[in-house]
């Protein structure tokens, strides 16, 4: 198999960057090895909410974290790179009506009630903004699992927002008759997309609401039909409604997959998900091909001029720690920086510390290539990006989408650039 | 690579899951009904509780099979293989119903329907002996069954005189579904490769591959059936010759799923045999890959609807035929969004479980009926009969439409 591109990879960095090789004219394969990221995170576009305290401008905020920490991946993608990525992905997702900007971060509350700084969001979750005060009602589904309004309302309250505004929360609970326990998002998306279940909820909602209130629902607002059930629902409540994200699946996430992957059908991109990438061939200096295990009991090559590694780290299996100590990238074998000497502590006790493993992964060059210890590309047509790069800890920093999205978008332009 | 090529390695693939719920998104059978309460619950977190006493409870009979979730799973959990091998047990323990029985036999069927293809046709096309059917084995009275062709495609194969100088060989593994109600399609699958300079091996004695045995809880027969067919192949494999497939699920049990669910991972017959064995579709890619596939294909002015199997999605190598289907001038092809439809083998034949598929069908249902088109296409066989059934629009393999455009059909 011969392409222009092979991304390996469908988190939203390796989608980020099939996309828009496809939409520029590169045969573009996008190999995985099951669905990735977007199913488990918020589809909030977080650029960066703390470095390492709560970060109003993002646009700001980004220089100077780049100048403290050199390393950072976000000081290989230029500013007005991370500014088209943005711009790019709200056009790409118009559906989803993304919404936000890099001058200012948005603060939109959490399932259990922390106002997470973000930058873009979808516009069913932009309501949800927090910053100016205002008096929100969580509902709460009986049988959904792992939304538990009153706790959200009650952390929310005691929330002290930089603004100094009023912050009032409560919680409602419909009872939503007819479900058993532990129903997931994705039942109840679809069950939203049903009129007679919709107009139970608005019915029994519309006697719970006080004038002025805004409406916020666990993020099960439809799947396919999103659009249509959120206009119903904030007509039917005459208010603002909006989204909170919550545990996975997520299904924000599940839409932005959705979206993407369409866009990446239109343009002809090839999309294989289910086998592994276990290694390449290379000769001076290039990847030739990428080599991965069939269904069969062969391996198939996809030779390409460029490849794009998105695998994801450590929680992705990208990136392993084995019991000796020893660190690897799976596919290509490339050089893992960040790692604390064997003599040195990697973790630390506690759960959120910050562990000296933490920043760990794959150093790049300017233009998104792994290097080798001496600074210098390990291959001069493999570009990595998202999760796996060196010198961020996106948990921490409220980065990762961001980081995602911006890479991905900047290794697209690389190759892009090169091939011109 | 794998490096732990044993059994233990399907089942220990549990400990990779992280309990991300990924599967439980993509699982067609728990987004239709709570019956099902998906393969996250049932497969990696059930199993840790199975012991020697069998499951924890019985919703994993409600799994269809189709493997989705292995598929979707980003941490390389064999979910799906799990829940077979469990399902297998819970079954040995249980009792396998008769029905269960019969229809997991479609050599059998085949051989014994052929010779009264008529009258077989006509009872299985009777609505008051459907409906005894079902009242008696469980067999679902408006579930797809096909129709007997009344001659094999082997016998054709037999009679069949290859034109002069073939310039290389390929084997073709029709399955039972070609041989006994679509001997067409074989007959196109070889027209398809002689025009393109093959001569098309069909090995005598290819018997049922397993499969519906080994959905329906018999490993032990699975794996006789399966090793025997192997056996039938495996020198063709040696001797360096590839083997086509037109069946999607017959050719992944040849390709993975026997070696995997069967405990078979250490038969060599049947790793040489997987190593060579390819879809019709994914070989015919290849083949334009290195320049070697002819285009000359004739203008197919129409609109087809495409849906690729749920198991072909197993096979891990995208949708090949959407590729061969973009070499025809004029043919306009719609991309289903579907993953499954419903039928998944023998699934949406069971009364109890008609349905779930069904409702798992549905949106692709809709799809090709908005097509508006003389005909959708789809690899696997069971899928066609399904989507025939549920729609009224006749369901082609991808290779029939090949056929057509390059005019071989006279």
């Amino acid at each position: 198999m011969s392409t222009d591109v092979v991304v390996i990879g469908a988190g939203l960095s390796g989608l980020t960057a099939a996309v828009r090789l496809a939409e520029e004219g590169r045969r573009t394969v996008l190999l995985a090895q099951g669905v990735g990221s977007t199913h488990l995170a918020p589809a909030c576009i977080d650029v960066l909410g703390y470095a390492p305290d709560l970060v109003e401008s993002p646009a700001k905020a980004v220089p100077a974290l780049v100048a403290e920490h050199p390393e950072h991946p976000y000081a290989r993608v230029a500013p007005e790179t991370l500014a088209a990525s943005v711009a790019w992905l709200r056009e790409r997702a118009d559906g989803l009506g993304y919404t936000g900007s890099l001058e200012e971060n948005l603060l939109v509350p959490t399932a259990v009630g922390v106002p997470k700084p973000t930058a873009i969001v979808p516009e069913a979750m932009a309501a949800g903004d927090l910053r100016s005060g205002g008096r929100f009602v969580f509902v709460g589904l009986r049988a959904l699992k792992n939304f538990y309004p009153a706790y959200l309302a009650e952390n929310l309250s005691q929330v002290k927002l930089p603004s100094g505004a009023t912050l009032e929360a409560r919680a409602v609970r419909l009872s939503d008759p007819g479900r058993e326990a532990d129903v997931g998002p994705l039942d109840y998306a679809r069950a939203f997309e049903d009129p007679v279940f919709r107009r139970a909820v608005t019915d029994e909602l519309r006697l719970n609401l006080q004038p002025g209130e805004i409406v916020g629902f666990p993020a099960v607002l439809g799947l396919d039909e999103h659009e249509a059930v959120l206009k119903e629902l904030r007509d039917a409540l005459e208010r603002p409604v909006f989204e909170v994200s919550s545990l996975p699946p997520s299904v924000p996430g599940i839409r932005l997959f959705r979206t993407l992957r369409a866009a990446f059908r239109r343009v002809g991109g090839r999309l294989v998900i289910g086998p592994t990438a276990t290694g390449a061939k290379s000769g001076d200096g290039r990847v030739e091909a990428l080599v991965v295990q069939s269904a069969a009991h062969r391996t198939t090559t996809y030779e390409a001029g460029s490849f794009v590694l998105a695998t994801g780290g450590f929680a992705a299996g990208a990136i392993l720690l084995d019991s000796f100590g020893e660190v690897r990238e799976t596919v290509f074998g490339l050089p893992v920086s960040g790692v604390p000497p064997t003599d040195e502590p990697r973790f630390l006790p506690g759960y959120l510390d910050d562990h000296p493993m933490a920043r760990a992964g794959l150093a790049v060059d300017g233009r998104l290539r792994p290097t080798d210890a001496d600074g210098h590309p390990v291959y001069e047509n493999l570009y990595a990006v998202g999760a796996m790069l060196h010198g961020a800890e996106p948990w921490r920093e409220q980065s990762g989408n961001g980081l995602a999205l911006a890479t991905g978008f900047a290794a697209a332009a690389q190759i892009l650039e090169e091939a011109s | 690579m794998q490096t732990m090529e044993t059994m233990e390695w399907v089942r220990g693939s549990l400990d990779h899951c992280v309990k991300c719920t990924i599967c439980e998104t993509a699982c067609p059978v728990s987004n239709v009904t709570p019956l099902f309460p998906g393969p996250k619950y049932v497969g990696p977190q059930a199993e840790r509780f199975r012991t020697a006493e069998g499951s924890p409870d019985a919703s994993l009979d409600y799994c269809s099979g189709c493997g989705i979730c292995t598929t979707v799973c980003p941490q390389g959990v064999k979910i799906a293989e799990i829940n077979a091998k469990a399902r297998a047990v819970m079954k040995a323990e249980h009792g396998v119903p008769l029905r269960d029985r019969i229809i997991a036999r479609s050599g059998l069927t085949g051989k014994i329907g052929t010779p009264v293809a008529p009258i077989a046709n006509w009872f299985l096309a009777n609505p008051v002996f459907r409906r005894l059917l079902e009242r008696t084995l469980r067999i679902h009275r408006d579930a797809p069954v096909p129709r007997f062709a009344g001659r094999t495609f082997q016998s054709w194969a037999r009679r069949h005189r290859p034109p002069a100088a073939p310039t290389k060989a390929v084997v073709y593994f029709h399955g039972c579904s070609t041989n006994y109600y679509e001997p067409r399609l074989g007959e196109m699958t070889v027209a398809v490769l002689e025009h393109n300079g093959f001569r098309v091996l069909v090995p005598r004695g290819q018997e049922c591959c397993g499969l519906p045995l080994q959905s329906n809880g018999l490993l032990d027969d699975a794996r006789r059936y399966v090793k025997k067919l192997a056996e039938t192949l495996v020198p063709y494999a040696r001797r360096g010759y590839d083997i086509v497939a037109t069946s999607t699920s017959c050719g992944l049990m040849l390709k993975r799923e026997a070696m995997e669910m069967l405990d078979l991972e250490d038969d060599e017959v049947l790793r040489t045999v997987s190593a060579h064995t390819y879809d019709i579709c994914e070989f015919l890619v290849e083949l334009h890959e290195r320049d070697e596939l002819r285009t000359d294909f004739n203008p197919l002015p129409i609109t087809v609807p495409y849906h690729a199997p749920c198991q072909q999605a197993g096979h891990w190598m995208g949708k090949p035929a959407l590729e061969l289907f973009a070499l025809i001038p004029e043919l306009r092809v719609e991309e289903s969004d579907a993953d499954c439809c419903g039928i998944a083998g023998t699934y949406g034949l069971k009364a109890e479980k008609y349905d779930i598929s069904m409702a798992v069908g549905a949106p692709l249902f809709r799809q090709v009926q908005e097509a508006r088109s003389e005909l959708a296409a789809c690899d696997s066989e069971t899928c066609r009969w399904q989507i025939a059934k549920a729609t009224g629009v006749p369901s082609v393999h991808p290779i029939e439409v090949l056929y057509r455009s390059y005019g071989l059909g006279g």
